[in-house]
């Protein structure tokens, strides 16, 4: 079907996606490998020498580097848990037959579209503030001391806001495969006696098996990269408490203007990405062979 | 035909999930009600029934010009989204009516290009828009929000458009049609919905990118997620002008989203959850 014509038609119209996405992928992280072999700093700029592996063995030696890995761990993994168990009864809950049902999943989806500053915010002044929060309301109610969450519990507090803006995604999803789930082969189920709980492990979660893959996934490279809550809640603290390496980088790079120190952490920070974007591409690419 | 639901599954099931809707939907609720109140009223306790002011509003355009970054979020989300639209549009259409063996790496390539961490090249980033005086400029923030998007944009298009069956194509040339023809009557006309789903899937996101558009701007191209994490200084904390301007800040994005619920599982997991 296709001419000689037509294809070359064809190749000057992904001509201008794939050169900008080529520049945009080799340009800035090659700058950034350059410069994590570069002493630079923004505020003596004409002093640039080669520094080796230095700014990798600075940012190795620095005690808040392996802080800020474990609190990035910590960050993609507790709001994953609570999101993916979460998600799933969520999803069955929704998938009951209910009056409202259009209405509850609106209500349940909203928190993905709150620009982070918003959610981080509502949720640091008007629910965790351990004076005038709401949490503090019914502490106070049941007749219990206020928490004061960003300074005793700060990544945790992170990951609970973090976790409710990534709720509704996970549940959106689940929810889109367990309507997929064949109606007939669940009566069948029921018919032969299959009672919830065994239907649950042996129809409903092989089911759902390759949604979790890919909500974990997607998550996981979104989380990997969380900066703005942060930044409006606890600033990286107490200390480095809440500091992820994302948060970490910034911190080298804005405020303590280390050109190369940043860029090291950011190829470290790639390498990361790099590792769970490997199996994600997989789980993408069997797909696109259907 | 499905079994017939007892009414008191129905009902214990409706109210269980409208207590935990409510419960995930309260922050924003609450929000809402706090921003139709007064300052003082805002930090009385709990209290879901405000008194009904609009000073909160009021003061939020008076005292913050609120306008402004409301105006820059609108420019760059739909700016970018548009500039995306018109170079993923063809590229997308290529790769699903011309497809060849490297299609798929191509996409694969794409798609791989998202996966890079914002953070490690803020620096390179920086210091081109630097030099480039692109620093606090909607036109360099533009640029940047389309080229993280891009790669979604040419995805969800690309499952879109791979659904116009092909014979419609062949139909439409044996009956004589020129090869514009065929775009502008046959296609174009069936890849609309696909097109506005995506369009509106990624004003929403570019809407609430909060890393760039935080670290590019100062004032000038300060888009609303800067507005809003300018409250989190102790000198803003005016909790019923900071629920005014988000509520502001939120609903026209919220309203999109929930019309978009089912594009959103589509192009955020790439078409692997339909």
């Amino acid at each position: 079907m296709a001419t000689q014509n037509t294809r070359a038609l064809a190749r000057l119209m992904l001509a201008p996606s794939v050169g900008l996405l080529l520049i945009w992928m080799i340009v800035p992280l090659a700058m950034t490998l350059y410069f994590s072999f570069q002493n630079y700093n923004l505020l003596n700029p004409t002093n640039v020498s080669f520094a080796g592996l230095f700014n990798y063995q600075y940012f190795y030696s620095d005690p808040a580097f392996f802080q800020s890995i474990w609190n990035t761990m910590l960050l993609v993994g507790g709001v994953l848990l609570i999101t993916v168990v979460g998600g799933v009864a969520l999803a069955l809950l929704i998938d009951q037959p209910m009056w409202g049902q259009g209405i509850v999943r609106i209500l349940v989806i909203s928190p993905f579209f709150v620009m982070p500053p918003v959610a981080a915010l509502v949720w640091k002044n008007m629910i965790m503030h351990p004076g005038y929060g709401v949490f503090a309301d019914i502490s106070r109610f049941l007749g219990l001391q206020p928490i004061d969450w960003f300074s005793q519990w700060p990544l945790f507090s992170i990951v609970i806001i973090v976790a409710w803006q990534w709720l509704p995604f996970a549940t959106l999803i689940l929810l889109t495969a367990l309507q997929s789930l064949d109606g007939e082969q669940k009566e069948a189920a029921e018919m032969d006696g299959a009672n919830f709980l065994n239907r649950f492990i042996y129809l409903t979660v092989p089911h759902l098996a390759r949604s979790i893959t890919v909500v974990i996934l997607i998550q996981t490279i979104f989380l990997l990269g969380v900066y703005a809550e942060i930044l409006v809640t606890t600033n990286g603290g107490p200390g480095y408490a809440s500091t992820n390496l994302p948060f970490l980088i910034y911190r080298t790079a804005l405020l303590g203007y280390d050109v190369g120190g940043a860029s090291a952490g950011g190829i470290i920070a790639v390498i990361l990405a790099n590792i769970v974007a490997f199996f994600l591409m997989r789980a993408v690419g069997k797909n696109l062979d259907k | 035909m499905a079994r017939a639901v007892s009414t008191r599954r129905t009902v214990f099931f409706t109210v269980a999930a409208w207590i935990v809707a409510l419960i995930i939907f309260f922050p924003i609720l609450y929000t809402i009600i706090t921003s139709f109140k007064s300052e003082t009223e805002a930090i009385q306790g709990f209290n879901i029934i405000p008194s009904g002011t609009f000073q909160s509003y009021i003061d939020v355009q008076t005292q913050k010009d609120y306008f402004k970054p409301f105006m820059n979020s609108v420019f760059l989300s739909v700016g970018s989204t548009f500039l995306a639209l018109l170079i993923s549009v063809p590229a997308a259409w290529s790769m699903a009516f011309s497809p060849t063996k490297r299609t798929k790496d191509i996409l694969m390539w794409m798609l791989s290009t998202k996966m890079m961490p914002a953070v490690a090249v803020l620096m390179p980033i920086y210091l081109i828009f630097r030099d480039f005086g692109l620093l606090d400029s909607r036109i360099g923030l533009m640029f940047m929000l389309m080229m993280i998007n891009l790669p979604i944009v040419i995805w969800m298009l690309y499952t879109y458009f791979r659904e116009i069956p092909g014979e419609i194509l062949e139909a439409a040339r044996m009956d004589g049609a020129s090869m514009w023809g065929e775009i502008w009557y046959v296609l174009t006309p069936m890849a609309v919905p696909g097109i506005a789903s995506t369009m509106l899937l990624n004003i929403i996101l570019a809407w609430n990118e909060a890393f760039w558009t935080l670290r590019l701007t100062t004032t000038d191209a300060a888009p609303l997620t800067a507005f809003i994490a300018s409250f989190s200084s102790p000198q803003g904390l005016f909790w019923a002008k900071l629920s005014a301007a988000s509520t502001l800040a939120i609903a026209p994005i919220l309203i999109m989203g929930w019309f978009s619920q089912k594009q959103l599982v589509r192009g955020l997991t790439f078409g692997a959850v339909k």
